[in-house]
């Protein structure tokens, strides 16, 4: 919250900039998508051995924006018996929620609209809301198959975020904040220390990771989990009734989300904006040109999670309702909880993670003083050193009043 | 700046709130209060308590109100059926806004008369989360967890009165299919020509 108002001279500076910062990273992004889009059509149609789309401009490159002019020409259709205030209301929320969710994002060091204290938080609260556009679109279309898929993605949306939840606590505790700049931060110096490779974590992390994606692709209602909008069982869903503008937003909504998704996974696993290998040197360069850098390297690392929804939606058959359900909840909230654990247990007793306000101490990587700042510590009042002469991290914090 | 952003939020939370109460439609009711938790949540971050009010959101708005609004789209409801009662429970539920009213009155009365602690997010500099679990799981440790085990015993009793087992509904034993092997599925016949399977 600090750097959107204060930045840039007086208050309407600040705001001048924190809408100019808006503003670009939605545009920048809308278009990624809409690369991203026909990324997804390619990869699928490589899968099944055809060409995909390849006419509108070089490779079909400018696809997306053809199919967005056809779309936003068409007429809007209105079913008379739709409830219409909520009808509209619906793709507005959807497509408004999946977007709000990207300001939090740190796309490279420093580079971020609203750097919150709870941003991993706030990204799970705005993912867990996405379930309103669907379910409203689906009640207000007044029509059965509608109303089923929205009631269906309610209940899947609601059954995988608890499991996301536990997941996300996992990475927090390991990071020792909630911050996601933090989260990225602790991930610093290569793979082997991202968090879905680190050693001795790597046994419960990887998995994490693993049940992260899976419930990624349930929370964005992307095949096999796509029962929403099965078209086979309930034609489209929610969105039978739905036409032109307010389909694109559906559209766009999902596709933003999924990113959005793909974002959170490269964060909170794959170290963000950092490179797998540390490259010699690079310090030296000035901050412009590394953040630059971090943004491609994020960027890549968000198409290559992209690239991997994609082939699940090209390779994996549709699950069925019953398992989905079970699989949610009677494998990866049990598995899910089970690492919260572990984790914790692993957290309290090597003091992993990094600690804001602590750096000045000069902490080891498990945030263990080492033995020559131990004596150079000036304690607190009313905190005792261990009998070996080690110090606490949290009771320091406490008795100190350390500010982050 | 903050002061717009306190009246534009909470006229909202007022008005919100009060078409929980006037709207025809249920669904929009539910809706309603959707927004009111919403922008309750922005007055809480609007002073500083941000995790209390991703709580609000999480817990709230993306699980509880979820729920509501699932088992009000499903009701069927009748509106002149519903009108009826208002008569017999309009001194009741004025007697309960009074109430309402009068404690609100109390609490504000001795938060602002009585002298006591002002309101703090970050005491001691901490972040709230931090300050929040401090109290939590230092403080108060084992009283939350009673409440927790409450919580448990709650849901317990839940699923024990609405599990119902029913023999005759036939279900999918995952290991049991995948545990399979190819010999218990496929048998090979040497048929000759001419005698049909044994």
């Amino acid at each position: 919250m600090e750097n959107l108002f204060t930045w840039g001279g007086g208050m309407w500076g600040g705001i001048g900039l924190a809408v100019l910062q808006i503003l670009s990273m939605v545009v920048i992004m809308l278009v990624c998508i809409a690369f991203l889009l026909l990324f997804d059509r390619k990869v699928w149609a490589a899968v099944q051995l055809r060409k995909g789309p390849n006419v509108v401009g070089p490779f079909g490159l400018l696809q997306s924006f053809a199919d967005l002019i056809k779309f936003v020409l068409k007429e809007v259709i209105i079913p008379a018996g739709a409830n219409k205030t909520v009808f509209l209301l619906a793709p507005i929320i959807t497509l408004t929620l999946a977007l709000v969710g990207w300001a939090v994002i740190p796309v490279a060091p420093g580079w971020v609209v609203a750097n919150l204290n709870v941003g991993v938080l706030y990204l799970f609260a705005i993912s867990s809301l996405g379930v309103y556009g669907i379910i409203m679109g689906g009640w207000a279309s007044n029509s059965k198959y509608p109303f089923l898929g929205g009631l269906r993605s309610a209940a899947q949306m609601v059954s995988y975020e608890v499991s996301i939840g536990f997941v996300i606590v996992t990475v927090l505790l390991l990071v020792g904040s909630l911050n996601l700049s933090d989260v990225v931060e602790n991930q610093a110096g290569g793979i082997w220390n991202w968090h879905a490779f680190a050693f001795p974590t790597i046994f419960v992390m990887f998995p994490m990771f693993v049940i992260f994606f899976i419930s990624a692709l349930a929370e964005t209602n992307r095949p096999p989990f796509d029962l929403p909008e099965a078209e086979s069982e309930l034609v489209a869903g929610y969105q039978v009734e739905y036409s032109s503008s307010p389909y694109l937003m559906f559209m766009i909504g999902e596709y933003v989300s999924i990113v959005l998704m793909c974002a959170m996974l490269s964060i909170l696993f794959f170290g963000g904006w950092h490179m797998p290998i540390p490259i010699p040197g690079v310090e030296g360069l000035p901050d412009w040109l590394l953040s630059l850098g971090g943004l491609l390297v994020f960027m890549g690392k968000i198409t290559f999670f992209f690239f991997l929804f994609a082939m699940v939606k090209a390779i994996v058959p549709r699950y069925r309702y019953d398992q989905l359900m079970r699989l949610g909840w009677k494998i990866f909230l049990p598995t899910s909880l089970v690492a919260v654990v572990i984790v914790a247990g692993y957290a309290t007793f090597t003091n992993a993670g990094i600690r804001p306000g602590f750096d000045a101490l000069d902490t080891n990587k498990s945030g263990a003083l080492e033995a020559p700042e131990l004596a150079a510590v000036t304690l607190p009042a009313g905190m005792d050193r261990d009998k070996d002469g080690v110090i606490s991290w949290n009771e320091y914090r406490r008795n100190s009043g350390a500010v982050n | 700046m903050t002061l717009i952003a306190f009246y534009i939020l909470s006229t909202i939370v007022v008005a919100s709130a009060l078409f929980v109460v006037a709207a025809r439609n249920p669904v929009h009711s539910v809706l309603w209060l959707i927004l009111a938790f919403f922008t309750s949540a922005g007055l809480l971050v609007l002073i500083g308590a941000e995790f209390l009010a991703m709580l609000l959101v999480v817990v709230y708005v993306g699980a509880v109100a979820v729920l509501f609004l699932f088992v009000v789209m499903m009701l069927d409801i009748d509106f002149v059926a519903l009108k009826q009662g208002f008569q017999n429970y309009l001194v009741v539920g004025i007697l309960l806004a009074l109430a309402l009213l009068a404690e609100i009155g109390i609490v504000v009365a001795a938060a602002t008369f009585g002298g006591g602690e002002t309101f703090n997010p970050n005491p001691g500099g901490a972040t709230n989360a931090e300050a929040l679990s401090n109290v939590l799981y230092d403080d108060y440790l084992l009283l939350f967890q009673m409440c927790g085990i409450v919580l448990l015993v709650a849901m317990m009793g839940a699923i024990v009165l609405t599990l119902r087992s029913r023999p005759t509904v036939k279900r999918q034993n995952i290991a049991q299919q995948v545990g399979r092997k190819r010999k218990d599925a496929v048998e090979l016949k040497d048929v000759r020509p001419g005698q049909g399977i044994p």
